[in-house]
């Protein structure tokens, strides 16, 4: 393994950030202060984070309604996030469009997308975009099982595979659309198989191993900046939480939750980091701290910004 | 000199050309709009002139290539996308309906999405249900798109031209019946005077095809000329009629409405689009919140009534607004 010691602190610190904020937006919203609907990342942070490490600021991402861990492995601002996530005015959407829709051109997400398989399309032609400007700019594409079974899955893997656009299309199995799972909507088990379809790479990988998430990202994005064409990875994982806050999940047996648990992405990630002498305890707690402040920052920003004035919502429809 | 006479089907591939020549950002795809040209012959010549790159075929697969242009768009592209019967959005709907509409307002307005996809209407040539409506009253609904329908050659080309340099999405329907194709009925507005530099033609001016005093008929596309006709003929039976090309649906130029109604007091909708929930509905309600004080008659409508359009010819000529049908229905209204 040879990813340096910056990079693997990097991801560590991304992977917590996630989590702390999803945990804070779960607390959030369960005491009534975010509202809407909100579709929490824990336990797939492993996937965002390890894809995103192999991006540079002027790359793309294509995210799903499932998006804040995308969004902030990409370098997502977390007070324009829980402003946004809060519908006010200083949020990323000026709170026109909430947490399925969070965008920064500036940083390349083009934005989170509150229809399953919406985003592959969007991917496939910011890659032929990039391919045609001449530059080595890759876009990853995230989706889910549940997008795997789209048209727009079928048709994007096809045009980016004729094209020879640079995409990789990140799958996270986290073997649910909502409430059936994986078994019950698709007969292959693995997702990956379908690459062959399109005459592309497809690759398996353990989506709660982060470093196992970015070498096959990094294999990806490498054969995409230098013209070889799209991969399809898919990463085995599963959220810990319901498709969204509030989500009764009857669908799914404890003992199928609580084995999967037991492969959290971040206590392994940690362990490994500790084992190779890369973090102490000391770290962790220190880091974890930071963490914090950052997320209660994000939080203070949100509930100390205004909302938008009513007349704020004829703007933006049409550009002039 | 004598003026340059060419088809409608010419004057959009030439705007197009234009556009690419003048802004490499600019670029084409669809089904079949290579080599081929497009079906309906509106990127005639574009291939041969700037290549695969930029005049691209697709696969069949409309919302893969549609949302294909929506990113690419958002990427700081123009793209131009052929869908190349309106009939077929309903293959890439979620690409119109939830992204290109909305992505802009969704994002606060960061992100934009300067696509114009171009699509086929119109039918008359026994085509059926599947291949001859012209469903912009329904993308005339969805908040964030324009939509332009021109009804001559002139005003295709500068209306391309303003689409494409324009930072939201449009929707440009052009009517096969128009485009000056040689498999068509060959109607004489289809060719007419275009001149070879590029010009544009804003948004949200109608044209007043013809001057009346006693009926205003409001029409866009095919109706246009359908109106036109009509026209014609009761000009002999002592009706004067004034005829307004929309020419683009948004912005709607409300005004020339407006004035027109007020001056002749009679209001005639023609539309080739389905007559419930449609543009004909929505221009009478607008009438009726600014002028209906100047009605001297109820409003009327000539339309595709509810039906899906049918393929037999004298199915097909009974639901397709005729000059016949506008003439009677002029009469009825100042009689």
């Amino acid at each position: 393994m040879a990813i340096e010691k910056e990079k693997l602190l990097w991801m560590y610190e991304k992977m917590r950030t996630i989590r702390a904020f999803e945990e804070k937006v779960a607390e959030l919203f369960a005491a009534g202060k975010i509202p809407g609907f909100v579709h929490l990342y824990i336990g797939e942070e492993a996937v965002a984070v390890g894809v995103c490490a192999n991006l540079r600021d002027d790359d793309y991402i294509t995210s799903t309604h499932r998006g804040h861990g995308h969004l902030i492995a990409k370098g997502g601002d977390l007070k324009l996030m829980m402003a946004e996530l809060f519908g006010k005015k200083t949020g990323y959407c000026k709170g026109k469009g909430g947490s399925m829709h969070i965008a920064d051109l500036d940083l390349g997400i083009l934005g989170a997308n509150g229809i399953v398989g919406g985003g592959l399309p969007i991917a496939a032609g910011a890659a032929l975009a990039a391919k045609y400007q001449g530059t080595d700019r890759v876009v990853a594409c995230f989706f889910g099982d549940g997008a795997a079974n789209q048209g727009t899955f079928h048709e994007a893997l096809n045009m980016a595979s004729i094209w020879n656009l640079p995409v990789i299309f990140v799958c996270e199995n986290n073997h649910y659309a909502i409430s059936l799972h994986q078994h019950k909507h698709m007969h292959v088990t693995d997702i990956a198989e379908r690459a062959k379809a399109y005459d592309i790479p497809g690759v398996v990988v353990d989506g709660n191993d982060v470093i196992a998430v970015y070498e096959a990202a990094e294999a990806a994005v490498k054969r995409a900046r230098a013209g070889e064409g799209p991969t399809l990875i898919e990463c085995k994982t599963y959220r810990h939480r319901g498709h969204f806050e509030g989500d009764p999940m009857v669908y799914r047996p404890k003992e199928e939750a609580e084995e999967w648990r037991k492969r959290d992405p971040i206590p392994r990630f940690e362990a490994k980091l500790l084992e190779m002498g890369i973090l102490t305890p000391a770290d962790i707690a220190r880091i974890q701290e930071e963490i914090k402040a950052k997320v209660e920052e994000a939080v203070r920003f949100a509930e100390e910004s205004p909302y938008p004035e009513p007349a704020e919502v004829l703007q933006d429809v049409y550009t002039e | 000199m004598g003026e340059r006479i060419i088809s409608m089907y010419e004057a959009i591939a030439e705007a197009i050309a234009q556009e690419m020549e003048r802004d490499p950002r600019v670029f084409v795809m669809g089904e079949d709009v290579g080599f081929y040209g497009g079906i309906f012959g509106a990127t005639t010549g574009l291939w041969k002139k700037f290549g695969d790159e930029r005049v691209r075929d697709t696969p069949i697969s409309e919302m893969g290539f549609v949302g294909a242009a929506v990113g690419a768009a958002l990427e700081g592209m123009r793209p131009i996308v052929e869908v190349m019967f309106v009939d077929f959005t309903g293959a890439c709907f979620d690409q119109i309906l939830n992204h290109m509409s909305k992505i802009q307002y969704m994002s606060g307005g960061q992100l934009k999405v300067p696509v114009v996809l171009m699509t086929a209407i119109g039918g008359g040539y026994n085509d059926a249900a599947q291949h001859s409506q012209c469903l912009y009253g329904l993308f005339a609904h969805l908040p964030g798109l324009k939509i332009v329908i021109p009804s001559t050659p002139y005003d295709a080309k500068g209306l391309m031209i303003q689409a494409i340099r324009d930072d939201n999405p449009v929707m440009y329907f052009f009517h096969k019946g128009l485009m000056g194709l040689p498999w068509m009925t060959i109607i004489e507005a289809t060719w007419a005077p275009v001149p070879e530099e590029p010009y544009t033609i804003p948004f949200g001016v109608a044209d007043i095809k013809r001057e009346g005093k006693d009926v205003t008929i409001v029409a866009v596309a095919m109706m246009v000329h359908r109106a036109l006709e009509a026209a014609q003929k009761l000009e002999k039976e002592g009706i004067s009629v004034e005829v307004i090309d929309l020419r683009t649906l948004v912005p709607l130029d409300k005004e020339a409405i407006i004035n027109s109604v007020k001056k002749t007091h009679r209001l005639l909708v023609v539309d080739e689009d389905y007559l419930s929930y449609g543009m004909s509905g929505e221009i009478v309600a607008i009438v009726a919140e600014n002028a209906l004080e100047y009605l001297d008659a109820p409003p009327k409508r000539v339309a595709v009534p509810d039906v899906p359009i049918p393929y037999s010819n004298t199915l097909e000529d009974f639901v397709i607004p005729s000059a016949d049908r506008i003439a009677q229905a002029v009469r009825e209204l100042v009689g």
